[in-house]
């Protein structure tokens, strides 16, 4: 969850192929080793923690990580499985041994079906890019209800905060149910208004990801929003 | 191509919204998005505009050539509009021919102009049965964040604006601006949960129910219509949005 | 190029050693970049160079259509180089023709060198290049604002590629030919190169050259694609530079 979460005090932009460190240093995300050299791979903030020196993007598709917390949404059912898009290139089967339930051959579509919507975690991702998901763990399930939206995955890091720090701002003077998946799809349940404003909150985030005192803005924006409705 | 799989997940919020009387945009509902137009964009053609309509974004050139008239209408010049949905524009456009969406909004435009009589066509006249000019309008779709329908109308009717007839190069006497009589102008609106709302974006067009466009010219008379999408009507619905683009489309033009 | 008889009166190189509009020998056209120009692509670039206009965008990483081009060990990088029909003086029928066709493969290869393809097992990355207003040398622009695309686009790179032509007219090497000269000059090279590598990722020649011209070309084009590939870093830094001071236009380059 906390992939990234780092501020960097200046915040110096690289380019794909921009020379970060020489020996010395351990190669981070987002860079690649050259005759011991470590280059940029990617458009992005340069941070450097410790020895290691690396790449926060700015931009980008959602690239599936082991552990990751994602919402997925069911989009074809088989007899022993269900296919679930994770806004990542290619849908991924989810096995009945994979839910907390017990489900007989054939019997899947009595418990979710498409188009609904659940809580998943990334449990495995080979070589080839196959991404093995489950939702056996506590606090995974179908989300029922709320809303639902997407922002750019680049900036999910941002909506979570150093160490879920702006996720629980949200969730505190919202009283709304949120969950935040790395795949960039935010789920929200709760009041109309209440989710209206963390709507307006998070977009306010996504929008100024990388600017200074971006907290106070939201915390301002909310406590306005909720002297205003009360 | 992949497919935008939430949009039918985007339609709760957006009429959960629109039930508070909110767009998704923070428009209100009968509002356009900001229009802004770019004459003489694309030196290579005879006219041309760049219309950026919110964050839509449509490029119109006009090519002329010498040819034969048809046989019905010999003493006139030949409109021909083509459109291609680029799947730069989107991820839901695909390479390839231009399929019936595209065909359509090329359809759509071409009646406006044709049924409007955006264009004098019997002076692009050379010599009646044998040479007349053939006109080309052309639709570039760059960016697509919905009604393709209302930005191309209007970077269409500002490329024939711009367009100056190129009678030298094909030694046909001296150069002349093209004879653009009437400015019809389409206005877009949809049907969402009971809602009409003008000028859609993308994600309302996607869960919209039913769609219409109609143009309107300069004169305030109705010269084309358009129905779309699997949901219905009612006729007060019909007159609402003939009123809404009556009015809407005014301002537009004033911004050619 | 070669064997179009220069017209009447037109110097190519004038007694000064001035071209056609004024260039020196050794002097490349305005370029200017912006990153980030469209809102529904992954990643974009818009590029003037001269009077050339080409829009660049990247889609993906995304499942691979068709399903039997995917590659169970990487990215397919699949370009798509188009024209657009008013983009250059007879119009353009709509849709891809030979020469388009070889052009978005050699660009797909010269951009496959950089991109980290095995990252991204059975997808692919399309990036679409419009050239909106055409004037020589739309090939080099293309691959220029293609890969500043695939990085706005977050896809993980080597590096940039930079690229520009050299030529001969009128017996001179000179640099990014213009459209006079790449219609009536000897030869044309176009060059894909990553400075910081000195990696040649786009070569052809066409025309008639001595091997020394041809060394003295590289040489130009080479140097050439260093300052082109400055333009490229500062389009990306500036767009992010701008964002983060809260400013809320797309950044641009440019190059005098």
């Amino acid at each position: 969850m906390q992939r990234n979460d780092n501020r960097e005090s200046a915040r110096e932009i690289v380019v794909p192929g921009d020379l970060l460190a020489d020996r010395g240093m351990k190669a981070g995300p987002g860079t690649y080793i050259e005759d011991g050299n470590i280059f940029a791979s990617l458009l992005g903030i340069k941070s450097v923690r410790s020895n290691t020196v690396g790449v926060v993007p700015l931009s980008g598709q959602y690239v599936p990580i082991r552990g990751d917390m994602v919402i997925g949404k069911i989009v074809d059912i088989g007899a022993s499985n269900w296919l679930v898009d994770i806004n990542a290139p290619h849908p991924s089967p989810l096995h009945v041994n994979e839910v907390p339930w017990r489900v007989e051959f054939g019997e899947t579509d009595r418990f979710m079906t498409v188009g609904d919507l659940v809580l998943l975690k990334v449990v495995g991702v080979d070589e080839l890019g196959r991404v093995q998901i489950s939702m056996k763990e506590h606090g995974l399930r179908k989300l029922a209800g709320g809303m639902v939206f997407e922002v750019a995955p680049a900036k999910v890091p941002r909506v979570i905060g150093r160490s879920g720090s702006m996720i629980q701002i949200l969730k505190n003077l919202t009283g709304c149910r949120i969950h935040v998946g790395q795949n960039g799809r935010i789920w929200i349940d709760g009041d109309l208004d209440n989710i209206l404003n963390a709507v307006e909150a998070i977009k306010l985030i996504e929008k100024e990801a990388h600017s200074k005192g971006l907290t106070e803005k939201v915390k301002n924006l909310l406590e306005r929003a909720s002297k205003k409705g009360a | 191509m992949s497919k935008d799989v939430m949009a039918d997940l985007k339609r709760d919020h957006i009429t959960k919204l629109l039930s508070k009387g909110i767009r998704i945009d923070g428009r209100k509902f009968e509002e356009m998005r900001p229009l802004t137009v770019e004459k003489s964009y694309i030196q290579s053609a005879e006219g041309s505009a760049r219309v950026r309509l919110g964050d839509t974004d449509v490029i119109v050139g006009v090519k002329m050539v010498v040819g034969q008239p048809f046989p019905d209408t010999p003493d006139k010049g030949v409109l021909t509009t083509n459109a291609e949905l680029k799947p730069l524009a989107s991820e839901t456009f695909e390479s390839g021919p231009p399929g019936k969406a595209a065909i359509e909004l090329a359809r759509v435009v071409d009646r406006g102009i044709r049924e409007g009589q955006a264009v004098d066509m019997e002076k692009l006249c050379i010599e009646a049965e044998k040479e007349v000019w053939i006109m080309f309008i052309d639709i570039h779709t760059i960016d697509y964040d919905g009604n393709l329908f209302d930005a191309a109308n209007v970077a269409a009717i500002a490329a024939l604006k711009d367009a100056v007839v190129p009678a030298k190069r094909a030694d046909k006497g001296e150069d002349f601006p093209l004879p653009v009589a009437h400015e019809p102008i389409s206005v877009t609106a949809v049907k969402i949960d009971g809602h009409i709302l003008a000028d859609p974006t993308y994600d309302e067009e996607v869960v919209a129910d039913a769609r219409l466009t109609v143009a309107i010219n300069e004169k305030g008379n109705i010269c084309a219509m358009q129905k779309g999408g699997e949901g219905s009507f009612s006729v007060d619905e019909v007159l609402k949005i003939v009123d809404l683009s009556r009015r809407l489309g005014a301002e537009m033009r004033s911004k050619i | 190029m070669g064997g179009t008889p220069l017209p009447e009166g037109i110097k190519l190189i004038d007694e000064n050693g001035r071209r056609i509009d004024g260039r020196k020998p050794d002097e490349l056209r305005p370029l200017r970049i912006e990153a980030g120009v469209l809102k529904r692509a992954d990643g974009s670039a818009y590029l003037e160079w001269g009077q050339n206009k080409v829009i660049a965008a990247v889609y993906g990483p995304r499942e691979c259509h068709p399903r039997h081009m995917q590659d169970p060990t990487r990215a397919l990088v699949q370009c798509h180089y188009n024209m657009a029909s008013f983009s250059v003086d007879d119009r353009k029928r709509p849709g891809p023709d030979r020469r388009s066709q070889e052009i978005s493969k050699i660009t797909s290869e010269a951009l496959t060198h950089v991109v980290f393809t095995e990252y991204f097992p059975r997808t692919s990355i399309d990036v679409y290049i419009e050239v909106l207003q055409a004037n020589a040398g739309t090939r080099c622009a293309g691959l220029t604002a293609a890969s500043v695309a695939l990085a706005d686009a977050g896809i993980p790179m080597r590096d940039l590629v930079a690229s520009c032509a050299a030529g001969k007219v009128a017996d001179t090497m000179v640099l990014d030919l213009g459209k006079e000269e790449d219609n009536f000059g000897q030869a044309d090279i176009p060059v894909g190169f990553i400075p910081r590598t000195e990696e040649i990722v786009l070569l052809q020649m066409d025309g008639d050259l001595t091997i020394d011209q041809f060394r003295t070309g590289l040489g130009m084009a080479v140097d050439a694609c260093k300052k082109v590939y400055e333009v490229q870093r500062d389009a990306l830094k500036r767009r992010y530079t701008i964002a983060s001071d809260e400013r809320e236009v797309a950044g641009s380059a440019e190059v005098k």
